[in-house]
């Protein structure tokens, strides 16, 4: 039924507006990559009622109730936990996931890298604005080494993670970084990570224009320098694009670092899907498989 | 008194005592006996002292009793701690070559086998478990046929070689136990009957495959593991997916994620792992997004005492998660209605769109009993509740569908990702009846208040939907015993001990804890003479939450917090001791030393 009305149905960028407009501070990178989300969603003609947008808590968890699509805005942390437990039980869904550093890479850390290596089927876009916006500025896993903030007032003495050599550690399928700011190539790498079957985890600069006013366009700009124009680039080399994940400062890259398609995904690899997704199953299990559970004990 | 015959069988960890109580367990239920396992064990995978109880007889067998008829020391160090418990009538079964008795009781037979004379030790290094288990059931009067054919299935996979090696072993001990111990005064009958034996874990699990769950995850945790164990092998059979989750906050948000999208799911672990799910209970709650979580209690607090029994979890789920909503907790009463009470729990979990908790114990998660196969039901009444599944299925659609939309039962119908017309975000912000969120720029106190009371309606239906307890026994009884959960086989049986020595005694015990439904419980107390709250814990967590709930106090308190579960007589003397009025709060201490 959903392939029949997808057929029918032209998915347009007005199906995709949420029932209320973003409540993000004036300049947040966070609309770039609303924008962009919608725009790969209607580029590859997906339906809205089979993507479900799950997010954890903070200003760019926010971002499920800007789309019209199915959305769950859980807990801190948690939403790739939710998001696995969403696709294991009907893997004919789109699932997006959309966080921030904090959010992913703090205090979801372990469900970070846990997804990562079980290569489930879905696309991570965290929005990393080295901040945490919604408690008012506070040092993130991903805060420069010196950056002045409310918790750390003196400078930040941790060493941030480095979410993209993090992501393909951890065995990750997929890994890309976007920037807010350059929407058709954040747009097609949206479009790829949704294509991808496996784990896409796909980084955004997404300045937040209240709180860092470290990592601000202006920082970016001149800085980020696209994969793709490089035309020595090879995404199926795990070794290189670790090499280029290490890079920062003068020259950070941004597009698809890596991808391997191989690898079969969490829901592929389990042969109790073969028959489709859970969610259609007959709740009862035939007699005959229950009359054997209970012979087996006696 | 009911005819029952038990069997300790006391060693080493990894010395072998599981596989001679397999084996016993499966002949007495297959001569049509009832049976109750309760196994005693350290958290050690090799060493340590292990010791496993096994009580049969023809009629019900509801705990492991008061009295042991066979002891199988595998040790010194079990003979030294366990040969004190034999009564008259009662036998020792050991290694003459390796362990020395000690004094038995009077009229308590102790029964050297030779071992390395009656089998090739060398090559057999469980021999003196197989002889034993064959001189115990000779002195039993069970014919040798019945061991031969456990044993071949036993060792089926190993071999015929392995097969005829240990039935040769198991009938040496056989015959030297006819030619030189006394046999067992009384027989055991064989009945018409054949019980399927199965612990508590299994039967929860079996009883989620009949409820429908389709996704099971877990953190491996005792005495919860069990659940994931049967999960995990029959998963392909009962197109069940299963996970091994990093953690039990990944657990319960991986069930409320598989629970959104439309299925069944369910997630077992003990207290600490419970502890850690307990934000996820409240996204349940918010997002009205219908899970059941199998809480097996086991001493605490913290690491507590991983292999031991408490009940003392009570006020943990009560109290789970910041905040109030509606919630079901059900206590199963024993290894059948572990069985039982999954699929009920569901309906209540999917019909009110809220988490349903299951507050069950090391005692019967571990422990096994033999249940009628008809009891094990896997055709039960599955009430999804008011869930749209398809884009014609629901009320309206498109644009007007409120996934919270208020009603007077609280419940608001459910649309499942994947359904056309009805996209709608879920939030564990506050929100408003189309899921909009209200907690930040909007926040607005009617609207609070209003998606307050619809969430906190549900409650009132909560409480239809569970039926109040029953007395079992005389309200004029001269006393009422009131337990929760795991305790109701000991005191079944205490109230029937009590009664035969002439104190009439009546039982109450509850089953669902929320919905408590305290005025059925005044109601059937109002007139009773004496009563005690019977629970496994030091505060008396149910003792204080009846009272919270009802302004009820009992007359006496009977309470155990050593990790191991009561004995009938622990409870018949306290009862005794009460009512001749020399203390209120009764303390018993258990003999067995594991």
């Amino acid at each position: 039924m959903a392939t029949a009305l997808a057929a029918t149905n032209h998915v347009a960028m007005a199906d995709l507006k949420g029932k209320v407009d973003p409540d993000w501070c004036p300049g947040c990178g966070d609309f770039g990559v609303l924008a962009a989300v919608q725009k790969a969603l209607v580029e590859l003609q997906i339906p809205n009622y089979n993507v479900v947008t799950i997010s954890g808590i903070g200003c760019s968890s926010n971002f499920p109730g800007f789309i019209n699509t199915y959305g769950m805005h859980t807990l801190h942390g948690r939403a790739l936990a939710v998001a696995t437990g969403v696709k294991l039980a009907n893997h004919d869904l789109t699932v997006l996931v959309t966080g921030g550093d904090g959010d992913g890479f703090g205090i979801g850390g372990n469900h970070f890298v846990h997804s990562m290596r079980r290569n489930v089927d879905l696309l991570y876009i965290v929005m990393d604005n080295q901040i945490y916006g919604l408690t008012t500025g506070q040092t993130s896993p991903t805060s420069r080494v010196g950056m002045k903030t409310k918790s750390m007032p003196f400078g930040n003495i941790e060493a941030p993670v480095n979410p993209i050599s993090l992501a393909l550690a951890a065995g990750a399928t997929f890994v890309a970084r976007g920037f807010s700011a350059e929407q058709k190539h954040l747009t097609e790498l949206i479009k790829q990570g949704i294509q991808h079957q496996g784990f896409s985890f796909l980084d955004v600069f997404s300045p937040c224009v209240t709180y860092n006013h470290d990592n601000t366009y202006q920082w970016f700009r001149p800085r980020v320098k696209k994969l793709e124009d490089d035309p020595a680039h090879d995404p199926a080399d795990w070794m290189a694009a670790m090499g280029k994940a290490l890079l920062w400062d003068e020259e950070i890259p941004i597009g698809k670092f890596f991808e391997r398609t191989d690898l079969p995904t969490l829901h592929g690899a389990e042969p109790v899907l073969n028959a489709g997704p859970l969610v259609h199953a007959d709740s009862q299990i035939p007699a005959d498989v229950s009359r054997a559970f209970v012979e087996e004990l006696m | 008194m009911k005819q029952s015959f038990a069997i300790g069988i006391g060693g080493a960890a990894g010395q072998g005592v599981a596989t001679p109580g397999d084996i016993f367990a499966k002949i007495f239920s297959r001569r049509g006996l009832h049976l109750n396992a309760y196994n005693a064990y350290q958290s050690i995978i090799r060493g340590g002292h292990t010791f496993l109880t096994i009580r049969t007889g023809p009629e019900k067998v509801t705990n492991m009793g008061d009295r042991l008829d066979l002891l199988i020391p595998l040790n010194q160090d079990a003979m030294d701690r366990h040969l004190r418990l034999l009564a008259a009538g009662a036998a020792c079964i050991y290694n003459s070559d390796t362990i020395k008795p000690g004094v038995a009781a009077k009229g308590a037979e102790l029964c050297p086998l030779p071992v390395s004379k009656l089998a090739d030790i060398t090559r057999n290094k469980v021999a003196q478990n197989t002889l034993a288990v064959g001189a115990g059931l000779s002195m039993m009067g069970i014919g040798f046929q019945a061991l031969e054919q456990v044993l071949g299935e036993q060792f089926k996979k190993k071999g015929d070689a392995m097969v005829s090696e240990n039935i040769a072993i198991a009938r040496a001990g056989y015959d030297y136990a006819a030619a030189n111990f006394r046999p067992f005064a009384r027989p055991l009958p064989m009945t018409a009957n054949r019980y399927a034996v199965l612990s508590g874990n299994t039967a929860m699990a079996m009883g989620g495959a009949a409820a429908g769950v389709k996704f099971y995850c877990a953190y491996p945790m005792s005495p919860s593991t069990g659940v994931l164990h049967w999960m995990a092998a029959h998963a392909r059979k009962a197109g069940i997916m299963v996970r091994q989750v990093e953690d039990e906050i990944g657990v319960v948000n991986m069930t409320i994620g598989a629970a959104h999208a439309g299925v069944r799911s369910m997630c077992a672990t003990s207290g600490g792992g419970f502890a850690l799910m307990s934000e996820g209970l409240g996204l349940s709650a918010m997002m009205e997004t219908p899970i059941v979580v199998i809480d097996c209690q086991r001493a605490g607090p913290s690491t507590g005492v991983p292999t031991k029994t408490e009940q003392g979890d009570l006020w943990q789920m009560l109290g789970a998660a910041f905040g109030d909503y509606p919630r079901a907790i059900a206590a199963p009463l024993d290894v059948g209605d572990c069985f039982k009470i999954i699929p009920e729990i569901f309906n209540i979990a999917d019909r009110f769109q809220c988490p349903g908790i299951v507050l069950c114990d090391l005692l019967l998660a571990e422990g096994r009993l033999s249940v009628d196969p008809k009891d094990l039901d896997f055709a039960p009444v599955v009430d999804r509740g008011e869930l749209i599944t398809t884009a014609s299925s629901g009320p309206n659609g498109d644009s007007v569908y409120k996934r919270y939309k208020i009603t007077q039962s609280g419940i608001s119908p459910r649309a499942i990702p994947g359904v056309a017309g009805y996209t709608h975000t879920a939030a564990s912000d506050e929100h408003d009846e189309d899921g909009v969120l209200i907690s930040d720029e909007f926040t607005n106190p009617t609207k609070r208040r209003a998606m307050m009371e619809k969430r906190m309606r549900k409650v009132t239906g909560i409480a239809a939907a569970a039926p109040p307890p029953v007395l079992w026994g005389p309200r004029d009884a001269d006393v009422i015993l009131i337990g929760w959960g795991s305790t109701k086989g000991v005191i079944e049986e205490t109230c029937e001990i009590l009664t035969e020595e002439g104190i009439s005694a009546s039982q109450l015990q509850i089953r669902w804890l929320v919905p408590l439904h305290g005025d059925a419980i005044l109601d059937i107390l109002k007139d009773a003479r004496h009563t005690m709250i019977v629970e496994n814990n030091y505060s008396g967590q149910f003792a204080r939450y009846l009272r919270s709930e009802t302004s009820f106090v009992p007359d006496g308190y009977i309470r155990k917090y050593d990790g191991e579960p009561f004995m009938p007589h622990h409870i018949v003397e306290a009862v005794k001791e009460q009512l001749s009025g020399k203390s209120r709060l009764s303390v018993p201490a258990h003999e067995i030393l594991v």
